[in-house]
């Protein structure tokens, strides 16, 4: 699946939804579904400190390409967490670097993202994009 | 209500706006938003310094506020100063205590409960000054260790510094009996006030505390407003804090004078708008406490709904509900704060989430956050039911 085709799915599963509820729940499903991040990977280095929730964030680089594993100790956050690496895990650093992001806008995500939220997700793509921008620069 | 306070006819998400963030600031009745209205519209002027008619009129309602004031405190109205909030009068005390009267090892005794404004500026002058902190712990249940309190205080004991009522216990501290400890033993008290006087009336002459402080903007007024009180000739002998504008008596080269408290404390520019609005502010305190008296059986209704959730924790357990203030922090087991916060959000719901000023707090009950539902004498019973309804809903979403 191309990045595109990737966000464009999640659009359309969103699109599904007409009520704030279900959006949460199926954020709640996807977060409790999320790949096991390793108790002892939870290191200070890697943790996002907000006020709210936190988010540990790992990634490493395969073959040109960046992969990311990340958690967090609330189920919505780690919902959103678990749509972020489902776009972006195993992108090249341009392919990341150059995208808008606009996705999480148009699935009615942004507020949950902003900064005034103040928890670790705004942080968290904010190290995604410097990843890939050192990522590429490097390479 | 609604025609008191208009912001309770808003919606969010749809939903009818349920403000249970009292405790973080409380909504502006129409007659304050009206005050404010007027005074920028109508008396926008200087404070003190000319004589033409609108300043006169805009000094002449500022000064109307402090002897408002002090009537609803019991204070004169030079004990009064005016400040931008309680953040602004602990940092302006902080300063001024600490340039006259404390030194290197001398001790300042803060409340484990404190929020960070009661203790960081209090770390700042510790900082300059080499002075220590020490700290009066709180129980599991919420409570001040005042048994602990007379062993911590010694010779070096400069001040003691404690809430009347903690932001995120909700538990009304007993006051009188740290201020008779204290002052046995010739040593200061100073009071935060902030959650406290909005829900029962505060004399402070009969507190007998040393200073108190609190915020117009969690009492129905402006933001932007605070007091700082002193007792006694405290704000004599204190140094003033910030200089320049209407705190001075004569400025000249090799130095200045200063004016005579509380003008000497209030430097620079006033809240010419928002200080005139404690008057109406006063004026809704005083008639809500007198026709209402359902807070307690919302108190007592959300207090036993929430000891009926499983595995839910209440920090501030009273002994007797009388004790407790209507705000309710508290921690569900196995569900995050933010995900509770998040989703009566979308039910409408205003509640607060995180460390809530109160990082030291926070560690000492070993959580990362809490949630907190603050009521004020506008919330209703219903809206009380409709937060413990939503607030199983979410919980049963997320566990």
């Amino acid at each position: 699946m191309t990045l595109s085709e990737a966000k464009q799915a999640v659009v359309e599963d969103f699109s599904m939804f007409d009520e704030w509820l279900d959006k949460y729940e199926y954020l709640i499903e996807l977060g409790k579904k999320l790949d096991v991040f390793p108790e002892s990977s939870k290191t200070e280095d890697k943790l996002i400190k907000g006020c709210q929730s936190r988010v540990w964030l790992d990634s490493k680089e395969e073959e040109g390409k960046i992969f990311f594993k990340a958690d967090s100790d609330a189920i919505i956050t780690k919902g959103i967490i678990s749509l972020l690496i489902g776009v972006y895990s195993g992108r090249s650093a341009e392919e990341i670097a150059d995208d808008d992001f606009a996705w999480i806008e148009e699935i009615g995500l942004r507020e949950n993202l902003s900064p005034t939220r103040s928890n670790g997700l705004a942080s968290m793509i904010e190290t995604i994009k410097k990843k890939a921008d050192s990522s590429r620069n490097n390479g | 209500m609604k025609e008191w306070f208009p912001q309770l006819s808003e919606k969010v998400y749809g939903k009818p706006l349920v403000y249970l963030d009292n405790a973080a600031t409380s909504l502006r009745p129409q007659s304050v938003i009206d005050r404010w209205t007027e005074m920028s519209v109508k008396y926008n002027s200087n404070l003190h310094r000319a004589v033409h008619y609108t300043a006169a009129k805009a000094t002449g309602e500022y000064e109307d506020a402090r002897k408002q004031l002090a009537t609803f405190i019991g204070a004169k109205p030079s004990q009064i100063v005016f400040t931008s909030g309680t953040t602004a009068s602990l940092n302006l005390l902080a300063f001024s205590f600490g340039e006259y009267c404390v030194g290197e090892g001398d001790e300042i005794i803060i409340a484990e409960s404190e929020h960070h404004s009661d203790i960081v500026p209090w770390q700042m002058l510790c900082q300059r000054k080499k002075s220590v902190i020490k700290v009066l712990p709180v129980d599991d249940t919420g409570h001040l260790c005042i048994e602990s309190l007379p062993s911590l205080l010694t010779e070096k004991t400069r001040i003691v510094c404690v809430a009347q009522v903690s932001n995120v216990l909700g538990i009304v501290n007993p006051i009188s009996r740290i201020v008779d400890i204290c002052h046995s033993k010739g040593i200061p008290v100073l009071v935060d006030g902030a959650q406290g006087i909005v829900h029962f009336p505060v004399d402070v002459s009969e507190i007998a505390c040393d200073f108190y402080v609190f915020s117009g903007h969690k009492m129905y007024a402006a933001p932007g407003t605070g007091v700082l009180y002193a007792s006694g000739d405290w704000l004599e002998k204190l140094p003033p804090y910030m200089g320049g504008g209407e705190m001075i008596g004569t400025v000249k080269w090799p130095g200045s004078s200063y004016a005579p408290a509380p003008h000497k404390f209030e430097a620079g520019t006033q809240n010419i708008s928002g200080v005139p609005t404690w008057c109406p502010a006063i004026e809704t305190v005083e008639a809500l406490r007198a026709r209402d008296t359902r807070m307690s059986g919302i108190r007592d209704y959300v207090l036993e709904s929430l000891h009926a959730i499983e595995g839910l924790r209440l920090y501030g357990e009273p002994a007797r509900p009388e004790e407790k203030i209507p705000l309710f922090s508290f921690t569900v087991e196995g569900v995050h704060h933010e995900d509770l916060a998040l989703i009566l959000d979308k039910m409408g719901i205003a509640v607060r989430s995180g460390q809530m000023c109160a990082e030291p707090l926070m560690d000492r009950y070993g959580v990362t956050g809490m949630l907190r539902a603050s009521f004020a004498a506008y919330n209703t019973m219903q809206e009380a039911e409709y937060f413990i309804e939503s607030l199983n809903k979410a919980i049963s979403m997320l566990k």
